[in-house]
């Protein structure tokens, strides 16, 4: 039996795994660079921890650069088509509660192609676990603006700038009722990998937002977050029951004004009690959305990571096989001849 | 008074009335009851996309036709024997298929000077002598005596208005002698919880027996014998039910749990009603935010070994190309279920055309192959659909089921089959790895084929040692590693094509009908024209002429004697619900000059006109010998 409560029905590995048995045969095709590699790196030496049977675990991926993950994963593994994994995996984990399933998509692809999968996968609440490599560009086809871009980029697709606004994915799926949703950022193993274990703990669909980042082109869209100069003073890492903290010397808070919404304070500007404290399992998802909705698209100002919201709900697949199960233990298993039968008949002699 | 009564051997009926006067549930009852006597039957529906139309317009006209008859029927008929009109509308509407001398019962309580004017009368067609002489009117003030028949019953007016469909149900129930029970079982079902509407509706249908039987304007009751048929235990089946159960019986017959993965759509909408009622067969119905995470969900089911199954009709098939792309890619069993509509766009959504044949067959990118087969029958749905998934799960390859809008929603009576001689489907999961490495390591390969079919292995997840990779991408044959190179691209190309073809070696060789064994002339069909068709040859061979007959099941790929039947024959007709579809194919494969007949009018074809074109063929045949 696995560690993770949520995992109870898959079963577990025979024997003692390491990174090196989920590395794949398959050559590595992503750029010199690419925030990808680190974050393949970090899910290998991350899954053994799972302690599930291998051939339990199943990754499913859309298109673009990111989707080509399960190439690389000694697991079962589809690479399927653009924006259409989340419905995919959804058939896949309905129908096998052994199983492990993972999603594995883009800005592109979850957000633009596939955003209503996504977010009926987050309502529906599947047991998925779905990783959306964030970099904020189209790296596959070369370089056009992502529903993630900051409006005005310049792009090959946007010579003079784009005009669309962005979406924030971690808002999108709190709006989406998602019951967990999370953000870490590829080069933060440490942060990466604990998200992972509390996204696979969860029972249902999970999103985590990885900010990943496409050093051909988009390069550094996220350093100021990952250089050691800027980003203590730009990341707010939530933590459950916490105040929250941030800052150089952890000199800001987060406070609720008169008319209700969240503003980032000096600490010392207000009295301790004014401070929010960081609820992930308050049913209602407005604490966390608002959150979420601190940071700033251009500068990455009040950026949070680490997990918004983690409640408890039932899981899509978990209520398919309640159904299934009540009614054949009200009607007993069917029986074909029955069933085509009917019992509206008459007989000719 | 004792009333005559006359044996008859065919009758055809037509309830017309507003959408909201259930037309709909009085034919399905009138069907049931004359189904249990044994007559036998086939019936067609019609009704409009609009759920209520605006009250006695043209637009908002349904009906309901149903032939019975103390023989083999083959269509719900040509033209009605009598039409029971409830408002001017539906007398409109319907008025030009009843034939001189029909039968028509007409609700003279709806003629009202406004509800005529409304549908362009100049003046109640009731009170036109030459209305009168030319049909055999029977003016029955059908509201208002339900309502006075209803007046101990504590019910308003409006719910005692709403009776009336039931009124006439029990004055056509008395005309043709059709016992009341099942309805009444059936109307205590529905109504059990309702006393009073229960009571209403009881009591009105009574109200019209009791009218039929006691009026002097219909002097005659009729009586239809049985038809003979062969022994068995018979049951009325309707063809999306039937399909239904036919995915159900090859869930059971494969050991697959069936998941179907779909978008409410019409006409197939009712599919994923009948499967949802079914979990004591395991089934799992996924109604998605779409139709492509509908097929998207069917066909992770299937990776993971189920029986993944989706159901729509051509819009909906139109957003799930892609998917069934990549199911051709990944070679996994998959059936896409198309009850075909008037299109093309959102089109005639209740009406019915054959015309998504062509999208099946190519609406893909790329070489992209899929088997197509066509159930001929509201019954054969159940066979069809059995057919589709063997195909799927032993070939594993998507498949698609063009059913249309008539086999959806007509009904005709059904010998139930035995399950226990249903054929096993085996699904033959792998187990075990197929191929040793360079350093003698044993592996698996996802595309090493079975010799014989050209089949992949299937190895679903949760099989230890078998770990493996498989997208969209082509693949390297064997291995399944991605791939671009052009020699290996060439060879899964003609693979891919080659297992779709070498299906032809499982079905079974085309049969022709003709009783003459001398017709010089053959007409064949796919799907629901089978019916009409068959109806037409009929007609011709009454007439004195020869024809021969056959009907293609099997469409991706063809039966593999088909080329030598179309060539034995000096002339081929094709009748087709849509501007030549098959009729390409099969000039295109078969260099075949088909005589393509094309009616694209959202109803099925009528035999008499179908008849004509045969024996209008071997005239022109004869003439120029």
């Amino acid at each position: 039996m696995s560690n993770f409560p949520s995992l109870s029905l898959v079963p577990a590995a025979s024997e003692a795994q390491s990174a090196k048995d989920f590395k794949s045969d398959q050559e590595v095709r992503w750029c010199p660079g690419c925030g990808d590699y680190a974050i393949l790196a970090a899910v290998q030496s991350f899954l053994p921890s799972l302690g599930l049977a291998r051939e339990n675990i199943v990754f499913v991926s859309g298109i673009g650069c990111s989707s080509r993950f399960p190439y690389y994963l000694n697991t079962y593994g589809m690479h399927s088509i653009h924006g259409r994994a989340p419905a995919i995996a959804t058939g896949l984990a309905a129908s096998r509660e052994d199983l492990s399933v993972w999603v594995i998509t883009g800005d592109g692809d979850a957000l633009s192609i596939g955003g209503n999968h996504l977010i009926h996968a987050l309502r529906r609440n599947v047991n998925l676990k779905i990783l959306l490599f964030n970099n904020r560009i189209y790296g596959l086809t070369k370089g056009q603006y992502s529903p993630t871009s900051e409006q005005g980029k310049i792009t090959k697709s946007t010579p003079e700038g784009s005009l669309d606004y962005s979406f924030n994915p971690v808002s999108l799926a709190l709006g989406a009722e998602a019951t967990f949703v999370a953000r870490t950022i590829d080069s933060d193993r440490a942060h990466l990998q604990g998200v992972l274990a509390a996204a696979a703990a969860h029972e249902g669909t999970a999103l985590v937002e990885i900010y990943q980042n496409c050093n051909i082109f988009n390069d550094n869209a996220w350093e100021p977050l990952k250089d050691s100069d800027t980003r203590d003073d730009l990341l707010m890492r939530l933590e459950h029951g916490e105040v929250i903290l941030f800052g150089k010397d952890k000199g800001k808070g987060v406070t609720r004004t008169s008319e209700g919404h969240l503003k980032v304070v000096n600490v010392a500007d207000v009295s301790s009690d004014a401070l929010i404290r960081h609820d992930a399992h308050a049913t209602d998802p407005g604490l966390a959305f608002a959150l979420s909705r601190l940071s700033d698209v251009y500068s990455l100002e009040n950026t949070p990571i680490g997990v918004f919201r983690d409640i408890q709900r039932p899981s899509y697949d978990r209520l398919v096989r309640e159904q299934v199960a009540q009614v054949k233990e009200r009607q007993g298993a069917g029986d074909l001849q029955d069933l085509i039968t009917g019992n509206d008949t008459w007989t000719v002699k | 008074m004792t009333k005559q009564v006359v044996q008859i051997s065919k009758v055809i009926i037509r309830f017309a009335g507003d959408s909201g006067d259930g037309m709909q549930m009085t034919g399905d009852r009138f069907t049931s009851e004359t189904a249990g006597l044994g007559n036998d039957l086939a019936t067609l529906p019609d009704f409009p996309a609009e759920i209520r139309a605006p009250q006695g317009t043209l637009a908002g006209v349904s009906a309901f036709q149903l032939h019975f008859a103390d023989h083999e029927v083959l269509t719900p008929g040509d033209q009605p024997d009598v039409l029971v009109a409830m408002n001017p509308a539906a007398l409109r509407a319907n008025i030009g298929d009843l034939p001189a001398g029909g039968e028509l019962i007409a609700n003279t309580d709806e003629f009202t000077k406004r509800a005529w004017e409304k549908v362009g009368y100049a003046a109640n067609p009731l009170e036109d002598e030459a209305f009168l002489q030319k049909y055999h009117v029977h003016p029955v003030a059908l509201t208002s005596m339900t309502v006075a028949a209803l007046q101990d019953i504590d019910i308003s007016k409006k719910d005692a208005e709403r009776a009336k469909n039931m009124f006439a149900l029990g004055l056509l129930c008395w005309l043709y002698n059709r016992p009341f029970d099942a309805t009444l079982e059936f109307l205590t079902d529905k109504f059990g919880k309702r006393p009073t509407i229960l009571a209403a509706n009881v009591a009105a249908f009574n109200a019209g027996w009791s009218f039929g039987e006691t009026t002097e304007d219909f002097a005659i009751q009729y009586e239809v014998n049985p038809a003979v048929k062969k022994a068995g235990v018979y049951r009325n089946i309707t063809g999306n039910p039937a399909l239904a159960y036919g995915l159900i019986a090859a869930s059971v017959q494969s050991g697959l749990p069936l998941l179907l993965g779909t978008y409410p759509i019409t006409p197939a909408s009712d599919i994923l009603h009948e499967l949802s009622k079914h979990k004591e067969f395991g089934v799992i119905t996924v109604q998605a935010e779409d139709e492509i995470a509908g097929i998207g969900a069917a066909l992770g089911a299937s990776y993971g070994g189920s029986l993944g199954i989706t159901t729509t009709s051509g819009p909906g098939v139109a957003l799930k190309s892609e998917t069934i792309g990549l199911a051709v890619a990944l070679e996994l069993p998959l059936v896409i279920i198309d009850v075909q509509r008037g299109g093309p766009s959102t089109g005639l959504p209740t009406k019915t055309e054959q015309s998504d044949l062509l999208q099946a067959m190519f609406g893909r990118n790329g070489e992209s192959p899929v088997p197509v087969i066509a159930p001929k029958s509201p019954s054969d749905c159940f066979d069809a659909a059995l057919e589709a998934c063997r195909i799927a799960i032993e070939y594993r390859t998507p498949v698609f089921l063009l059913s249309d809008g008539y086999l959806a929603n007509g009904s005709e009576p059904w010998l139930v089959p035995d399950a226990s001689t249903f054929k096993v489907i085996e699904p033959n999961f792998a187990t075990e790895t197929n191929h040793v490495d360079k350093d003698g390591k044993d592996e698996f390969w996802p595309y090493l084929r079975d010799p014989e079919t050209l089949a992949r292995p299937w190895a679903i997840p949760g099989t230890k040692g078998l770990e493996h990779r498989i997208g969209g991408l082509e693949k390297a044959n064997g291995s399944g590693a991605i791939s671009y190179d052009p020699e290996n691209h060439d060879t899964m190309v003609r693979l891919r094509q080659a297992k779709v073809d070498g299906i032809a070696n499982t079905i079974p060789l085309l049969e022709v009908d003709d009783p003459s064994g001398s017709a010089r002339i053959l007409i064949l069909g796919w799907g629901s024209t089978f019916g009409p068709i068959g109806a037409a040859c009929r007609l011709a061979r009454e007439a004195g002429h020869q024809v021969a007959q056959t009907h293609i099941r099997h469409i991706n790929p063809f039966p593999s004697n088909l080329g030598e039947v179309l060539k034995s024959y000096d002339r081929v007709i094709v009748p087709e619900m849509n501007l030549g579809q098959l009729s390409m194919l099969l000039r295109a494969k078969y260099l075949v000059d088909i005589i393509s007949y094309n009616q694209v009018r959202g109803m099925p074809f009528k035999s008499q006109g179908l008849a004509d074109v045969i024996i209008e063929v071997i005239e022109t045949e004869r003439a120029t010998a």
